[in-house]
C-alpha cells in the first residue's frame, strides 16, 4: 500500500480553539469555540458539526448559536458516551478538531415574515437555540414568536439566565413546563404537550420547529395538526449517530434519506411516511 | 459490433498474457481456495487463474473500500497534528463476472455523489479492471438476470470471453487499449471469432430468464407494497444478525470510524472499517434509542437498500445477483426465497381485494 495526504478529503480537521466553558446541568456543559484559522464557521441555524478528539473519536453535535455577528460559535454537549465524556473533562484554551457544518437546517428563507412555534424538548434545546438567537438577531424579519419548552425536572433546564430574558421579552411569547416539579418550581407541570392548545396562533402562517427526544415527536405533531398547522409547516430535526457527515456510511439512514445530508431538519410532509424516522 | 474494439487472444498465449501483466503491477485473479470457496489473490501465471469459478468469498470492493483503511495521521496532545491520507495501490483485477462490475459500478456512483469520497477516488483510479464472461450460470444462487447484470454492461477496462480455443476481448477503454498493444499477446479477430461470440450471447439469453418471476421493472412496486409483509417476521426468526450478508455483498459499503492511538499514546491514526446495518447498535443514537431495534427491521432495510431505495438516488438496483449473501447465510435465508415470497403475499393481497 502506498500512502498520500491528500488536500480535498472529507475527513480533513480544522483546528479549532475553546474560548470558555460552562457546566449548564449535571450531564450538560456549554462550549464556546474558535476555529484555528480565524475565520466563521459559516453555518445555518440547525446544522451540525463533527468534534475531534484525536485518539478518542469523533461526535456529531448541533451548533446551538447563530451565526450572525460573531466569529465563534456554542454548542452545548451531554455526557453520554466515550468522547463527550472525555470532551466535558476540556476547558478553555484546549484544542479540538472539526469538521462540518453539515446537513440541512432550518429553511430561514421560508421562514421570514411567518409566525414561528418554537418547540424544544429537553436537549432539543440546543439546535433550536440557533435558530432562536438566529430570529432574535433578525427580529424583524419574523412575525409572532412562540418559545414552548418542556424538560424532565427544573434541574434539567438548560441556559437558565437566557431562559429569564426571554420570558422578560415583550416580542416574544415563551412558556415551560417540567413533567416532574420540585419544591422550589412554581412554573407548569406537565408534559410539552400541554402547552400547545393554549398558544395563540394563526396556524395558516405558523411554522413550527421541533427539536426533542424521539418520543415526542408523534404527540407534539399530533397537537400542532389538530391545532391547524399544515404539515408542510412543521419541521423537524433528527438525531442520529452519524460517522462521516458525508451521506455514505449509512448510520444516520432514515429509508432512502441521510439525516446527515437530507437532514437532520426534515418539513414533517416529506417525512411522515418514513416508518424509521420518529 | 464494431470489429475494431474487438481482439483476440489464443489460449496458448493466455500464460504470456497474464505473466506480462503481472510484471507490470500486482495482478490479482480468482483462485481456487478448497470447499467450493474462491477468492481474488495475487497470481503471476496463468496456472493459478480460475476461469470457472462461482463468486468468491469476498467481492471486489475490497480493493475499493478495503475493510480497513486509514483517513487522518495525527499526533495528539496539546498541539495537535493531523493529515488526510489516503491508501491505495496500482493494481490490475483479472476474471471479474458481470455481477462484480455491477458493484464497482454502484459504488462508484456511492462515492462519486457530492460530497465526494476522494479516498475511494483516488483509489478507484489506479485499479484496471478486466471482465471474464460466465457462459452459463455459477449455481442457483445467483439472480443476476433478474438485476440486469448477466451480461456486461460497461465498467471494464477489457472484458474477456472464453470461446474454447481462444477469448474475444472487449477493448473498452484507452487504459484497455494500452494492455493489449503492450502485452504483445494479442491477434485480430476473425469474422467467424464474432459470429461465434454472439452465438455464445443468443445462446445465453435462452440460459439466462429472470430468476424470481417478475419483470426486472416492477421489482420498485413489489417492493413498495411489500413494507408491511409478513416475510419480513419470518426472516425475524431466523436471522443471527452476524452482517454475513452485508460483509460478502458487493455493494454494501456501510461504515464505522475509529480512532487508535499507539502505545506512545501520543501518534494515533483515524481509520474506517466495514461496519453492517445488521448488528444490533448500528441505528442507535447516544442514550440508547434504538431506530432498527428488530432483527426483522434490519433484514427489511437490506433488502430495501438492495431494490428500492437506490432506484430513486441512483435509478439502479444494487444488488446484483451474485448470491453472496445467500451462499454465505448461516441461518439459510435465501434472496431468492424472500423475494418469491413477498410476491406471493402481494399477490394474495390482490386476490382478497377481488374476492
Amino acid at each position: 500500500m502506498e500512502k498520500m495526504v491528500i488536500k480535498d478529503s472529507g475527513y480533513k480537521l480544522e483546528k479549532a480553539k475553546i474560548l470558555r466553558t460552562k457546566q449548564l446541568t449535571d450531564k450538560e456543559k456549554f462550549f464556546e469555540i474558535a476555529l484555528g484559522n480565524g475565520q466563521p464557521l459559516d453555518h445555518e441555524p440547525g446544522q451540525f458539526i463533527m468534534i475531534s478528539l484525536l485518539g478518542i473519536g469523533e461526535v456529531p453535535i448541533s451548533v446551538a448559536s447563530s451565526p450572525s455577528g460573531r466569529d465563534s460559535f456554542d454548542v452545548c454537549v451531554r455526557a453520554v458516551g466515550k468522547v463527550t465524556n472525555a470532551l466535558h473533562k476540556l476547558k478553555a484554551g484546549d484544542e479540538i478538531g472539526i469538521r462540518g457544518p453539515y446537513g440541512k437546517g432550518f429553511p430561514t428563507r421560508e421562514l421570514q415574515g411567518n409566525d414561528l412555534l418554537i418547540i424544544a424538548g429537553g436537549l432539543g434545546l440546543a439546535p433550536l437555540r440557533s435558530l432562536i438567537h438566529y430570529v432574535l438577531d433578525n427580529r424583524r424579519d419574523f412575525g409572532k414568536v412562540h418559545i414552548l419548552l418542556g424538560c424532565k425536572q427544573p434541574k434539567e433546564l438548560l441556559f437558565g439566565d437566557e431562559l429569564e430574558e426571554w420570558n422578560q421579552r415583550a416580542d416574544l411569547y415563551y412558556a415551560c413546563t417540567v413533567d416532574r416539579a420540585d419544591p422550589d418550581w412554581a412554573g407548569n407541570v406537565g408534559l410539552i404537550t400541554t402547552l400547545i392548545p393554549g398558544v395563540d396562533i394563526e396556524p395558516a402562517r405558523t411554522f413550527a420547529a421541533v427539536v426533542g427526544p424521539p418520543v415526542m415527536y408523534n404527540f407534539v405533531i399530533k397537537e400542532l395538526l389538530s391545532k391547524g398547522i399544515p404539515e408542510r409547516q412543521i419541521l423537524l430535526s433528527f438525531e442520529r449517530n452519524m460517522k462521516c457527515g458525508n451521506g455514505k456510511c449509512g448510520r444516520c439512514q432514515i429509508q432512502n434519506l441521510y439525516c446527515c445530508q437530507d437532514g437532520p431538519v426534515f418539513h414533517y410532509e416529506k417525512i411522515k411516511n418514513l416508518s424509521e424516522a420518529m | 459490433m464494431e470489429d475494431t474494439h474487438y481482439v483476440v487472444l489464443k489460449k496458448e498465449n493466455f500464460d504470456q498474457f497474464i505473466s506480462t501483466l503481472a510484471q507490470k503491477q500486482k495482478l490479482v485473479a480468482p483462485v481456487p481456495k478448497g470447499f467450493k470457496s474462491f477468492a481474488f489473490e495475487p497470481v503471476d501465471s496463468a496456472g493459478q487463474v480460475a476461469l470457472k469459478y462461482i463468486p468468491t468469498v469476498l467481492p471486489l470492493k475490497k480493493y475499493f473500500m478495503p475493510q480497513r483503511e486509514t483517513l487522518l495521521e495525527y499526533r495528539a496532545g496539546k498541539v495537535m497534528k493531523a493529515e488526510a491520507v489516503v491508501e491505495y495501490e496500482p493494481l490490475t483485477i483479472f476474471g471479474a463476472h458481470t455481477c462484480d462490475l455491477a458493484g464497482i459500478q454502484c459504488l462508484n456512483m456511492v462515492f462519486s455523489e457530492r460530497p465526494k469520497d476522494y479516498n475511494y477516488l483516488t483509489r478507484k483510479n489506479k485499479i484496471t479492471l478486466i471482465g471474464l464472461e460466465c457462459n452459463e450460470y455459477c449455481d442457483a444462487y445467483a439472480s443476476c438476470n433478474l438485476v440486469d447484470a448477466s451480461f456486461p454492461g460497461g465498467g471494464y477496462d477489457l472484458f474477456f470471453t472464453d470461446l474454447g480455443d481462444d477469448f474475444v476481448v472487449h477493448v473498452n477503454t484507452r487504459a484497455g487499449d494500452e494492455i493489449v498493444a503492450s502485452t504483445r499477446s494479442f491477434d485480430k479477430t476473425e469474422p467467424f471469432q464474432l459470429d461465434e461470440l454472439r452465438k455464445l450471447r443468443d445462446a445465453k439469453r435462452k440460459i439466462f430468464v429472470n430468476e424470481v418471476p417478475i419483470e426486472t421493472k416492477h421489482i420498485p412496486e413489489l417492493f413498495d407494497r411489500s413494507f408491511r409483509a409478513r416475510a419480513w417476521k419470518d426472516l425475524e426468526a431466523r436471522c443471527l444478525a452476524c452482517g454475513n450478508c452485508t460483509n460478502v455483498c458487493p455493494t454494501c459499503y456501510c461504515f464505522d470510524i475509529r480512532d487508535e492511538l499507539d502505545l506512545t499514546l501520543k501518534n494515533g491514526i483515524r481509520y474506517r472499517v466495514w461496519d453492517s446495518c445488521q448488528l444490533e447498535p448500528f441505528a442507535k443514537v447516544a442514550g440508547g434509542f434504538n431506530f432498527r431495534k428488530e432483527r426483522s427491521v434490519r433484514q427489511r432495510h437490506r433488502y430495501y437498500r438492495k431494490f428500492r431505495y437506490p432506484m430513486e438516488r441512483f435509478a439502479r438496483y444494487f444488488c446484483t445477483g451474485c448470491g453472496r449473501c445467500t451462499r454465505t447465510c448461516m441461518a439459510d435465508i435465501n434472496l431468492k426465497e424472500t423475494l418469491n415470497e413477498l410476491l406471493k403475499e402481494s399477490e394474495d393481497r390482490v386476490w382478497k381485494r377481488w374476492l
